[in-house]
């Protein structure tokens, strides 16, 4: 009897772990296949992206490798070391392009991507992450109207600390009836974006001088 | 042939784990917010079901009862990965919207159900036919009730086609009431859960009339072909 059960539970164990085997391997080998593939469209879109708040043709660089890491910071609301990526026009910086999150918002973060010329002069400002009650806040989204689009060519001289704020607060930005709390998270945030720029400026810029030439030889391949 | 015939009868209508069986209500309810969403959720379910059903029918014989769940999970898991990375690498902005209701088609209960109920029982043709249009069936629910949900809280139909199919069917949406506010409560969850509610109801009331008009007709083909239980 006992050697009945045992040769029952090799042949169990043999036949799970042939199971096991065989779809691993099948798992391995898409994988593998469609590594580049994934690597590449994630790229395409990234490019996608960034050609809304900076059109390509104000840089020439390989945008996506050229990064500036950026520590944790209160400014941008990110809580894990992040990475900047700089545009450039024949290696001088034209814009840095930074992710900011807004906790504050209605439901859950706001994701923002952030362009700011080096003259500190907002190039654009897009939603790529947001859970606001839909039909209600979320017009931040460009697929659902041109708010976000208020931020263009704004900037810390242009409109004065107290004036960052929505019509109804006494601020200069507009917003749509029936959610102020979703629009008052992203000016916030995009405020202290442009602060964050604003302190940070020698150190993006400089870190962007020093990577200059690796940066280049990178953009060969990269640059669209 | 008539076993085919059963079968496809059982998946789109007798037992149709949208409206009948009511397995797999997580991507029912929570994807169902366009028709492109619904269907093309559906599809790729419908396509994971056909290749485990095939992948599980032909060994069925050489799985020890005690472990052909664990068995049949490895096979799903491993199926719905490989879907996933596909869609992923081709497929990248419906990847983004349907997000993680891809791999969570691991816990739908109707891929295991019928793998489990059909797929050990039966021969692969018959096991991936059976996958393929329990699938089928369940996408024509995601697709009705995508369809519902998407007039009545957005007043488009097939918003985002281009996002699956590429940017050239952009024109193909509709917009079928111009100006149109949105009816919030068609567009969350508890849209999803009434818009269901209506389905089964109207499945229950054609399949009521039915059997009113022929109360002495039932079909034994399709009895020999229901799942063991």
């Amino acid at each position: 009897m006992p050697e009945t059960i045992l040769k029952h539970t090799i042949k169990t164990a043999i036949t799970l772990v042939a199971f096991a085997f065989a779809f691993t391997l099948l798992m391995t080998v898409v994988y593998q296949v469609t590594k580049a593939p994934i690597a590449e469209s994630e790229a395409a879109a990234r490019i996608a992206l960034f050609q809304q708040v900076i059109p390509h043709d104000r840089y020439d660089n390989a945008v996506l490798t050229d990064t500036v890491d950026i520590a944790p910071s209160a400014l941008l609301g990110n809580k894990k070391p992040t990475t900047a990526n700089i545009a450039r026009m024949s290696a001088e910086p034209v814009a840095v392009i930074l992710e900011a999150i807004a906790h504050d918002g209605y439901s859950g973060d706001i994701k923002l991507l952030v362009a700011i010329n080096s003259d500190g002069v907002i190039s654009g400002v897009r939603v790529i992450k947001h859970t606001e009650t839909p039909g209600l806040g979320d017009y931040i989204d460009i697929a659902k109207s041109q708010w976000i689009k208020l931020f263009d060519a704004e900037s810390l001289t242009k409109t004065s600390s107290a004036n960052w704020a929505v019509t109804k607060d006494g601020g200069t930005f507009d917003y749509m009836a029936g959610a102020t709390i979703t629009p008052r998270a992203v000016i916030k945030a995009v405020h202290k974006a442009l602060q964050y720029f604003e302190a940070n400026k020698t150190v993006l810029l400089k870190e962007a001088v020093k990577e200059d030439e690796t940066a280049n030889k990178v953009g060969e391949n990269g640059a669209i | 042939m008539g076993q085919f015939k059963d079968i496809t009868e059982n998946g789109i209508w007798k037992q149709n784990p949208g409206v009948v069986q009511l397995l797999g209500l997580c991507p029912t309810l929570a994807v169902t917010t366009t028709v492109v969403n619904g269907v093309s959720l559906g599809l790729a379910t419908a396509v994971v079901m056909a290749a485990a059903s095939g992948a599980v029918s032909p060994v069925r014989k050489f799985v020890p009862n005690e472990i052909r769940l664990p068995v049949f999970i490895l096979v799903i898991a491993a199926l719905v990965t490989v879907i996933d990375l596909l869609i992923h690498a081709y497929a990248l902005p419906l990847h983004k919207v349907l997000g993680i209701f891809i791999p969570l088609i691991v816990v739908n209960c109707i891929v295991l159900g019928r793998v489990d109920a059909f797929a050990a029982k039966n021969p692969p043709a018959q096991a991936m036919w059976d996958g393929f249009i329990m699938g089928i069936g369940l996408t024509i629910v995601l697709a009705l009730l995508g369809a519902m949900r998407e007039v009545l809280g957005k007043g488009t139909l097939f918003s985002g086609l281009d996002l699956a199919l590429g940017e050239n069917f952009k024109h193909v949406v509709l917009t079928v009431i111009p100006d149109y506010q949105g009816f919030l409560l068609a567009a969350l969850p508890p849209g999803a859960f009434l818009g269901l509610a209506f389905l089964i109801a109207a499945h229950n009331w054609a399949e009521q009339r039915k059997t009113n008009k022929k109360p002495t007709t039932p079909s034994p083909a399709s009895e020999s072909l229901k799942p063991a239980h």
